[in-house]
């Protein structure tokens, strides 16, 4: 067993705290920094409970103790629009940027899709798009890659419980990373999402809805083969993601139906929303790691 | 009640709410001659949008027969007194679309939420004031929140820069006495000068009612549709609310003659289906669920071989809102699944 890479977590709420909890569980990272606001808010306490570093100085804080701490990787889970520059002094300094915000810039990654290429050519910056886009990008991928998909389009539902007021505020980058991302990763010609918060009580599973519609007769068999094959493989990393219903055929479209329901470890089962991007980022660091360890990839320099 | 000196908007929905039930197929031609008759009747607001919202163009909700834009470019073009509002559904629209609607030459905005959904909306509100347009809250499926949480997300609206808050009655549910406590608690919650609206569904056949209800609990917005072309069972009917509001001595400052040969003439031939409370849409309303889920449901039972009365009522038992209706063939397939019947279509 080689030594794990050390790892940060930037932001402490609901999404920083279950990437902690994952990270306490990996056998390739080591958490060692959560950065915050507030000193006392849970995540923050509860790093400290877990013998993490922990600041609330922003990202500049950390960037000190980036070469002393051998920090790797940084998981960017604030709400922020200001970490642009950080993610390039990071980058400079040899740390690999994780965002799992939408409103970020780095290249869209949806592990069961795209990941080694980007992992493979070390990419500083990835971005892991949205929940809805973890939830629906490999579906429309596993379609194209058997038939040419001219449109895809996905509604995603989450409860209202499960998302948090970065997410309220930033709704329309949301919708536009996730098109993009479904005509970037999912090879689809034109892309389009919707997002619903329900606000039932109790609380309902992540759902997400894709329709496809692909060029000439769907070929339904080589279709259905491509998706069961492409839901396993998000099942790897995304244990709690399921097919519902479909595949439908009416006429050129294909229609697909997901839940995604949360581990349940931390937070509660219904914020599927959350585990998928939580789990999609560790597998992303994870892979990155393992490349490392296997002298696949080399370590960047550090250059700042 | 008297309702003597009260001045009423009346706001045409026959060109948004009443595209769920053309399938989002209205033509531009009907569309510009309904707006005439609307402006030559004297209304002073008229919606024009994919029924729901900028940017409901999808498979889940059906596309239009043309681009908003160039739907309100041409009704833009045609009229001469009467404003276009657009719907605008965050989650659904974003301000892209609300650009594009703008310079095809929309003079106001509806952002619609679900009731208890309002922080959604505050980057569109302050987008919609900041370019000037008449900037309203629409507070969807407003029978699923209590009046005093209704108000609180009023007031959200309200701080965003919403010069208006709609209690609007998605599903048709509600009782004139339930509209008067919400309306009554925005009008204490809210300041004076923040108008209030309302927006009926007529699913259990109180449409009129209920906005009779609203403007006497201090509501001066009032929705209605031609001819009650709106989803559902339709909406409260714009000629009969002129007439009605006229008798107790309001002021819409409309031509009811026009307005009711419009309705008669324009819209009523144009209908796919009769707009009235029958077993589906009385369903909608008792239930409490989303008036547009009413052809989804009927196709998917067609397909699936399951009731749509049963699914309506699954579909409300689960707390479905707006912007759903993907959930609906979903729950036909199960339904379908579980009670092992027979359908013609394959599924996996």
């Amino acid at each position: 067993m080689t030594q794990k890479l050390k790892v940060a977590v930037i932001g402490s709420g609901n999404t920083g705290i279950d990437l902690l909890m994952k990270l306490q569980g990996s056998e390739w990272l080591e958490p060692i920094w959560m950065v915050g606001l507030d000193p006392d808010s849970e995540g923050l306490v509860r790093a400290r409970d877990m013998g993490l570093k922990t600041s609330t100085e922003g990202v500049d804080a950390l960037l000190a103790h980036v070469r002393n701490d051998d920090i790797r990787i940084a998981f960017d889970a604030t709400s922020a629009y200001a970490l642009a520059a950080s993610a390039r002094e990071l980058n400079a300094l040899g740390v690999l940027m994780i965002d799992l915000m939408p409103a970020a810039t780095g290249s869209y990654c949806i592990p069961a899709v795209n990941m080694r290429a980007h992992t493979g050519k070390l990419e500083m910056n990835v971005n892991m798009v949205t929940c809805a886009g973890q939830a629906s990008i490999p579906m429309v991928a596993a379609i194209s890659q058997v038939q040419h998909v001219t449109y895809a389009e996905t509604v995603a539902t989450v409860s209202s419980k499960s998302i948090g007021s970065g997410t309220r505020k930033s709704i329309d980058e949301f919708i536009r990373a996730t098109a993009n991302a479904i005509e970037q990763v999912g090879g689809a010609d034109k892309g389009k999402a919707m997002i619903i918060a329900n606000p039932a009580e109790p609380p309902l599973l992540m759902r997400d809805t894709i329709h496809c519609l692909v060029e000439g007769t769907p070929d339904e068999e080589a279709i259905r083969a491509s998706v069961a094959a492409m839901v396993q493989q998000v099942q790897d990393y995304v244990p709690g993601y399921r097919l519902v219903n479909g595949l439908v055929f009416t006429g050129n479209r294909v229609s697909i139906y997901v839940e995604i329901e949360g581990l349940g470890d931390d937070l509660p089962q219904y914020a599927g929303n959350i585990d998928i991007m939580t789990s999609s980022a560790l597998r992303t660091a994870e892979t990155f790691a393992i490349e490392v360890s296997s002298q696949a990839i080399t370590l960047p320099e550090r250059t700042a | 009640m008297s309702l003597e000196n009260r001045k009423i908007t009346l706001h045409e929905m026959s060109l948004r709410d009443g595209m769920h039930p053309m399938r989002h197929q209205i033509s531009k031609d009907q569309m510009v001659a309904i707006a005439k008759a609307a402006d030559q009747g004297g209304l002073p607001w008229i919606e024009v949008t994919h029924g729901d919202g900028l940017g409901g163009g999808s498979v889940t909700y059906g596309f239009g027969a043309e681009t908003d834009a160039s739907y309100i470019a041409a009704v833009r073009d045609a009229v001469s007194q009467i404003r276009i509002s657009a719907l605008l559904i965050p989650g659904i629209g974003t301000l892209d679309n609300l650009k594009e609607a703008i310079e095809a030459g929309i003079s106001g905005v509806r952002v619609a939420t679900h009731c208890t959904g309002a922080d959604t909306s505050e980057q569109h509100i302050g987008a919609a004031r900041e370019a000037g347009l008449d900037t309203v809250g629409f507070l969807m499926m407003s029978h699923r929140a209590d009046p005093e949480t209704l108000a609180a997300e009023a007031l959200k609206m309200e701080s965003y820069g919403a010069g208006c808050v709609y209690c609007t009655d998605s599903a048709g549910y509600m009782l004139p006495a339930d509209v008067t406590a919400r309306i009554g608690a925005l009008r204490q919650a809210l300041r004076p000068e923040t108008e209030l609206g309302f927006h009926g569904h007529n699913n259990m056949g109180m449409g009129i009612a209920n906005s009779v209800a609203a403007v006497e609990a201090g509501a001066n917005r009032i929705d209605g549709a031609f001819a009650g072309l709106g989803a559902g069972a339709g909406n409260a009917a714009t000629e009969v609310l002129a007439a009605v509001f006229e008798r107790m001595g309001a002021d819409t400052g409309t031509d009811l003659f026009t307005l009711m040969d419009a309705a008669e003439e324009l819209v009523l031939p144009m209908m796919q289906r009769p707009i009235r409370v029958d077993r589906s849409s009385l369903i909608l309303g008792y239930a409490g669920v989303y008036s547009s889920f009413l052809l989804f449901a009927e196709r998917a039972a067609q397909r699936y071989g399951v009731p749509a009365r049963d699914i309506l009522l699954e579909l409300g038992r689960r707390g479905m809102v707006g912007g759903q209706e993907d959930m609906i063939e979903d729950l036909a397939l199960t339904m379908a699944a579980a009670s092992g019947a027979t359908h013609k279509e394959k599924i996996a």
